[in-house]
């Protein structure tokens, strides 16, 4: 009895023991999982000056990573949250830092140049931003230079706007029975090909609206067993399509179905849906200067511009890569994390795998936009 | 009521299972037409209670035998078969039945036309189908004659004439050469039903692009955007522009505003330009200047 209420004592006292030291001398990673502090270090040196700097922008301490900046006399902290996250409402408004890389460039003894990624998440995935950062000694310590992009703005002005618009009015409760609905816009698969590729099967193709009203649309895939027709999986084009398709507009898609073998298929079912929606017909956005970049770190670049008067918030560009015989042989895409400014290019880079690169021939860029109150492809 | 009228006479018959076949003291009518008053003559003599069960419809009535049973207008309005039970006050009940049929005269059609949205040109592409229904909305199943008539607004008709079966009726109609909102009738005796057919344009044909140099740039415009029958293809379809220079490209999708596609894009010697709609493709140019 005395030993057991001993030992108990003995595990209580222990207990509160290891509480009040982990609380006054907390360890490195359980601090910054607390949330109380991050993997700050001294600035002894210039990766660590950026490190830091990575890490307060991971931890969202935005003052801490202006005022650690050796020019931040150059701009506010307003204009330095800007360049990191735009005026305008984009798809960097609402993410935050999930992780950064730092990499030196160039060393001496009074400056350096080290890159620093930063990987924000936002709600489309992650979303990468380089910067090369210059850093300069200050006494004992480094600090960076924070190269500020000033953000273009635009001057007040009313710009007049004619565009086209659709809107639907569906059948209501009170129609009669068989009352006829609004017909449901016609698309039609223009091209598709499945393509085996390391993490399983990829099926790649173009929709077509073929009809004078916009459409809503998807795609989905089935695909059958070579054995017996069977099953096997169903997917659908979640993001690697425009989603709203204008009259006689195409975009292409993409569906991935991993861990499956094209051995293993007999047969693929299609099946494009499309609904009516209300929609506008700007903003128009013209993609300029794209070209194919050849591998290593194959790419099609250019710009978009948006040639309307409205603020796009968020560009989703997808490229359709085609080989000499007009077969689709890739569909990539990038969202674009600034907003779209009238008549303001901004640039994109859209990868292509390095084993296809070579195959492709020419491609095809198009841009489903979204705006702030609705959306438009 | 249906589960209620059913449950009601299966309990009519377990109470006498000895009814059936015994000589009736009804004289039942083989058809009565929905709706219509009509009455069942009986012999015998005191009281009884005639229960009459069919499908979403039961009816009771207090009679005295040996004298005719009237129904009035409208009591029977249910085409199908129905159950007679009579139930006397010293006998045996008994039972029998007839059939309620359709109304002759048509009251209503519902009349299904689809697509209601299709490109000008297309051979039997719009069908109609129709259901004719008696004042009580029972189908009528006994043939009769539905006439089908899609006028254009310039005043183009196209006419068939069918006769239903078991009750329905459908029709193939080609759309026409003129876009606009075709009026798509369906008409049984003095009943009719219309429908709203759009006849949309189809494809651009002979889609033509012009440029003139506007500046630094080129100011590219289509010709008006018809397609094969000379309909003017609507505002808001996509036109893609696409500018090849020194292995570059430009793109720009553009929606056709009053009837044509304009743009401007960077003015490149050399360049290549061409147009296209869906997978229709245009004129090509070569910007020399």
């Amino acid at each position: 009895m005395n030993k057991g209420r001993f030992l108990a004592v003995l595990l209580g006292g222990a207990t509160v023991l290891l509480i009040a030291v982990g609380t006054l001398w907390p360890s490195k990673s359980a601090a910054v999982y607390a949330g109380t502090e991050g993997f700050l270090q001294t600035a002894s040196t210039p990766e660590a000056a950026v490190h830091n700097l990575g890490e307060e922008l991971r931890q969202g301490a935005w003052q801490k990573a202006y005022d650690s900046l050796a020019n931040k006399a150059q701009f506010s902290e307003q204009q330095f949250l800007y360049d990191l996250m735009g005026f305008y409402p984009n798809l960097r408004t609402y993410a935050t830092v999930d992780k950064y890389d730092v990499r030196p460039l160039r060393a001496s003894s009074t400056d350096a140049d080290v890159q620093l990624k930063l990987y924000w998440a936002t709600v489309v995935g992650d979303s990468l931003s380089t910067r090369d950062l210059r850093v300069v000694r200050n006494g004992d310590g480094w600090q960076p230079v924070w190269p500020i992009e000033k953000q273009p703005v635009l001057p007040p002005q009313v710009i007049p706007v004619n565009y086209l618009r659709w809107d639907v009015i569906y059948r209501g409760a009170g129609d009669d029975w068989a009352a006829q609905d609004v017909e449901a816009p016609h698309v039609r698969i223009v091209d598709m090909h499945p393509v085996e590729r390391a993490d399983g099967v990829v099926i790649l193709g173009e929709l077509l609206n073929e009809d004078v009203v916009p459409a809503a649309v998807s795609v989905n895939a089935t695909l059958l067993s070579k054995k017996d027709q069977s099953p096997i999986a169903t997917e659908g084009s979640f993001d690697k399509i425009s989603h709203l398709l204008l009259p006689k507009q195409v975009t292409p898609f993409l569906i991935t179905f991993p861990n499956v073998s094209l051995s293993d298929v007999g047969s693929i079912r299609m099946t494009p849906f499309s609904s009516l929606i209300s929609a506008s017909a700007d903003p128009v956005i013209e993609i300029q200067d794209e070209h194919l970049n050849p591998a290593p770190d194959a790419s099609v670049s250019g710009q978009l511009t948006n040639q309307s008067g409205q603020i796009v918030n968020v560009a989703h560009v997808l490229g359709t890569f085609y080989d000499k015989s007009g077969n689709v042989v890739w569909v990539a895409d990038q969202y674009i994390d600034r907003a779209l400014l009238p008549q303001t290019p901004v640039p994109f880079d859209i990868p292509v795998p390095e084993d296809l690169a070579r195959k492709v021939s020419t491609e095809r860029t198009v841009v489903a936009s979204y705006v702030s109150g609705g959306a438009r492809g | 009521m249906r589960f209620g009228g059913t449950l009601l006479m299966g309990g009519l018959l377990i109470a006498s299972p000895f009814a059936l076949g015994q000589d009736a003291s009804l004289t039942l009518p083989k058809t009565v037409e929905a709706g219509s008053a009509f009455s069942i003559p009986s012999s015998g003599s005191g009281k009884a209670s005639l229960y009459i069960v069919g499908l979403g419809q039961v009816v009771k009535r207090d009679v005295q035998l040996g004298t005719p049973i009237s129904f009035p207008l409208g009591t029977l309005y249910s085409a199908g078969h129905y159950v007679t039970v009579l139930v006397r006050e010293s006998s045996p009940p008994e039972s029998g039945s007839f059939d309620v049929v359709p109304a002759n005269k048509p009251a209503d059609v519902t009349f299904l036309a689809r697509p209601s949205r299709l490109p000008v040109g297309l051979h039997s592409g719009i069908t109609g189908a129709v259901y004719v229904f008696d004042p009580y909305k029972n189908l009528i199943t006994a043939p009769t004659a539905v006439s089908f008539e899609l006028s254009s607004p310039k005043g183009a008709k196209q006419s068939r004439s069918i006769e239903t079966r078991l009750g329905a009726a459908w029709s193939e109609m080609d759309s026409t050469q003129q876009q606009g909102m075709d009026k798509f009738v369906a008409r049984v005796g003095e009943v009719s039903s219309t429908r709203v057919i759009g006849q949309v344009p189809g494809d651009p044909c002979g889609l033509k692009m012009n440029a003139h140099p506007a500046g630094q740039q080129i100011q590219l415009q289509t010709d008006p955007v018809r397609d094969c029958s000379g309909n003017a293809v609507p505002d808001g379809t996509i036109v893609t522009f696409t500018e090849s220079y020194n292995g570059n490209e430009s793109t720009v999708d553009v929606p056709i505003k009053r009837g044509i596609a304009e743009v401007k894009m960077p003015a490149r010697p050399g360049a290549r330009i061409s147009v296209a709609s869906g997978v229709v493709l245009g004129n090509e140019i070569r910007w020399e200047k």
